[in-house]
């Protein structure tokens, strides 16, 4: 009897004969699925194939800060319009999310009793409520807003109103260009002094005014060169005309509820990421460095936060990883992003589902995949050295 | 000589109430300033806040004592400086956020469910319930038993699940996802760690792929691609296509806590079964998987809790649950602009369940390290 299986109970025969068997199976079930996808979308009419991206789109879309966006333009620039949506609410989020986070969790482990309890029930209600409700929420605080011709003032150039935010938009003329380069050239500069600072103090142990000559560098000359050059950029303001207002820069409210949301709710989680990484510094480290005489201030930046961040980094980039993908809810309060313009209305306007899901799926793995490249990269470059 | 018989002053008191708040609220200046800032705010946000939600809201009656009916007849509405909230709105509505548009008449079997989930749940929560064992087999049952009761069939009448809604829909995704992704979620875990390539491969790409994606992505493929792979003849029900997204979406996550607990595991526990001759998956059941589970019991109510936030995701795909209820209610001219009401509402219920959950993990993890401490002792 046992003999018959012999080579069955060979762990070699067992793995080759299983992985052939799941590799079968899988392989039977894409076929019979693709079989009959191509039966149902022939009974159904639904044409196949990426021509589609070529056809003009027929609808508007609202806030296409980046591109101009017409009626008459394709579906492939809706889904261009859809992705650059979707990055600017996710890093602006990101960006505002991380330093609201770091804030409240260094506020939440003061020593000021009623101010940590605060900021613990605010963490405690915005990670415990949906998010998609907290979007939804603050859209209907900022559409019940005063309306157009009774929006709220601020220094006589920003007007708020249940149609968003109205600021004065920079034109820049043709001087415009070097100030920009002045900038890039600027950061580039004070990163280099940054890292010649750092090798002259360990060598050394002299110190640089890194910051403040980072800060010349990159405010002063640029601004200084601006006003040589003549102020070569100019501000439209805009006017109220008729029922809405005309000019300026638009900042719709759809937007500012997903970034308010988004950057609100994840703060919460970060928050407590922060407070959890600081608190995995050990105290001898605050004691040590105490007792050889650094300043607080010092403390915090020279010790705890280096250690701290290699315990938050890792779960940061999660947090960063979810708000990338949460950010598609803005399909909730008609956000242009792109599952809302591309995997929205697009997919109705053209029937044509798998394709347009296929897209957007490959399109967030490859944001995803992106992010923890590089937010990799940087964990591995705070990580503990050995020398 | 007099400097000698000068009496020094007691040193400031650290304990007691006075020394509490010297130490936590007015520790130096900047500190002290701080607390007269925020308690400043509290001054000005509290009373306002509970007036608002409690003493000049209406619950049933405005304030000229008539019930309340739409949104016209709400104080606030008659008289914008004396009203507060209307909470009227939920009081009409009551019936719809708990059970959606299920029938008056077969409503007791939504109540009952209700009562059973609860009896249900009773086992996993407390392990050191008196007759465990037999409340555990209820819960194996519970599932088959919800279905009957809540669709129908076995002598009970068909109630379709597009008159499901509300709490009822929140609750049925949410349990039946997790419950769903926890089995698939073992073996994904399970599957990831395989030696055989090919399976650990093919576990791997589901679990990155569906993590990579937003759940909304899934949901829609659910909803409009699934039809398509389908052969004829086979109607999936929205509510089924939209679970079928939710349990994908949540074993992927599931199955990445299960083999955080599985790494924790030392390899001696594996090695000693082997050498008592088990079979891989006699090792796996009896052995590793008990342990693992176990130190994973926080992280997997933690994503639990992330899951039963999202499914009010399905409201984009048209399916009513609490907060779609919510959104519903708006719609109608009835009560039309009460919308602070209703989400305040909806969110102090998910707040009930998610923070009850959150606090239940917490002392579970408190709970874990205690009893290893114990073993280590």
């Amino acid at each position: 009897m046992r003999s018959n299986l012999g080579f069955f109970s060979d762990e070699k025969f067992r793995s080759i004969f299983f992985q052939t068997l799941v590799i079968g199976l899988f392989a039977l079930g894409i076929f019979f699925i693709v079989n009959t996808t191509a039966y149902n979308l022939e009974k159904r009419n639904i044409a196949t194939g990426w021509s589609f991206l070529q056809n003009p789109a027929g609808f508007d879309i609202s806030f296409s800060p980046f591109l101009e966006f017409k009626s008459t333009d394709t579906h492939l620039k809706v889904y261009f319009v859809g992705v650059l949506n979707t990055l600017l609410v996710s890093i602006t989020g990101c960006i505002a999310a991380t330093i609201l986070g770091f804030l409240l969790g260094i506020i939440r482990l003061s020593s000021n009793w009623l101010l940590s309890r605060l900021v613990y029930i605010y963490v405690e209600f915005s990670r415990n409520v949906p998010l998609l409700l907290q979007i939804i929420l603050w859209y209907s605080i900022l559409i019940q807003l005063p309306r157009v011709k009774q929006s709220l003032q601020f220094l006589d150039v920003f007007y708020i109103s249940n149609r968003g935010l109205y600021s004065p938009r920079p034109i820049f003329e043709s001087g415009f260009s070097y100030v920009l380069i002045a900038i890039v050239l600027a950061l580039v500069s004070s990163f280099l002094i940054n890292r010649w600072a750092k090798k002259r103090q360990d060598k050394t142990g002299q110190q640089f005014p890194v910051f403040f000559s980072s800060i010349g560098l990159i405010f002063v000359v640029p601004l200084i060169l601006f006003f040589i050059l003549g102020s070569p950029m100019s501000f439209e303001h805009p006017e109220l005309k008729g029922f809405n207002f005309k000019g300026g820069l638009v900042i719709r409210p759809e937007f500012i509820a997903m970034f308010l949301a988004l950057s609100i709710y994840t703060a919460a989680f970060i928050s407590e990421i922060v407070r959890a990484g600081i608190m995995s510094v050990s105290k001898g480290q605050r004691e040590a460095s105490a007792a050889i005489g650094l300043k607080q201030t010092w403390i915090m930046r020279l010790i705890i936060i280096p250690q701290a961040l290699r315990v938050i980094v890792p779960p940061l980039t999660s947090q960063y990883l979810n708000l990338t993908k949460n950010s598609s809810l803005g399909i909730a309060v008609g956000y242009a992003d792109l599952v809302h313009g591309f995997g929205g209305i697009s997919l109705n306007q053209t029937g044509q589902a798998i394709e347009c899901m296929v897209i957007v799926m490959a399109t967030y793995l490859t944001i995803s995949l992106t992010i923890s490249f590089f937010m990799n990269i940087y964990n591995r470059s705070i990580q503990f050295k050995e020398k | 000589m007099n400097e000698m018989n000068q009496v020094r002053k007691p040193p400031v008191a650290t304990t007691g109430i006075i020394g509490w708040l010297r130490i936590n609220l007015f520790f130096n200046w900047t500190n002290s300033l701080i607390t007269l800032f925020v308690i400043y705010c509290l001054y000005q946000f509290i009373p306002w806040i509970l007036d608002w939600t409690i003493f000049s809201a209406d619950f049933k009656y405005n304030y000229l004592g008539e019930q309340i009916t739409n949104q016209e007849m709400c104080s606030r509405n008659l008289d914008p400086e004396n009203g507060g909230a209307c909470w009227a709105v939920i009081y009409v509505r009551f019936y719809q956020f708990i059970y959606g548009f299920y029938p008056k008449v077969e409503v007791w079997r939504v109540n009952i469910a209700y009562a059973m989930l609860a009896l249900a749940l009773l086992p996993l929560l407390f392990a050191k319930l008196p007759y465990r064992k037999y409340f555990l087999y209820f819960t194996y049952i519970f599932p088959v038993i919800a279905y009957f009761l809540l669709n129908g069939g076995l002598g009970f009448t068909e109630v379709s699940t597009n008159k499901w809604g509300g709490l009822l829909v929140t609750l049925v995704l949410g349990c039946t996802g997790i419950a769903l992704a926890f089995p698939i979620g073992i073996m994904l875990a399970l599957g990831r760690r395989s030696k055989l390539p090919v399976i650990s491969m093919m576990c791997t790409l589901f679990i990155e792929f569906i993590r990579g994606v937003p759940l909304i992505t899934l949901l829609f493929f659910g909803m409009v691609m699934l039809p398509l792979f389908l052969p004829e003849g086979i109607d999936m029900d929205g509510l089924v296509r939209v679970l079928v997204a939710v349990t994908l979406f949540q074993s992927a996550y599931m199955a990445e806590v299960i083999r955080g607990g599985l790494q924790a595991i030392p390899p001696g526990q594996y090695e000693a079964a082997k050498s008592l001759g088990m079979s891989y998956w006699r090792m796996n059941l009896l052995i590793v998987l008990p342990q693992a589970i176990r130190i994973s019991i926080p992280p997997i109510v933690n994503t639990s809790i992330g899951l039963f936030k999202d499914t009010t995701l399905v409201i984009i795909v048209g399916i009513l649950d609490l907060l779609g209820i919510g959104r519903g209610t708006l719609a109608d001219t009835n009560w039309l602009g009460l919308s602070y009401e209703i989400y305040f509402f909806v969110s102090l219920v998910f707040f009930i369940f998610t923070f009850g959950m959150s606090r239940y993990s917490l002392y579970l993890e408190k709970k874990l390290k205690t009893g290893i401490n114990m073993g280590a002792d």
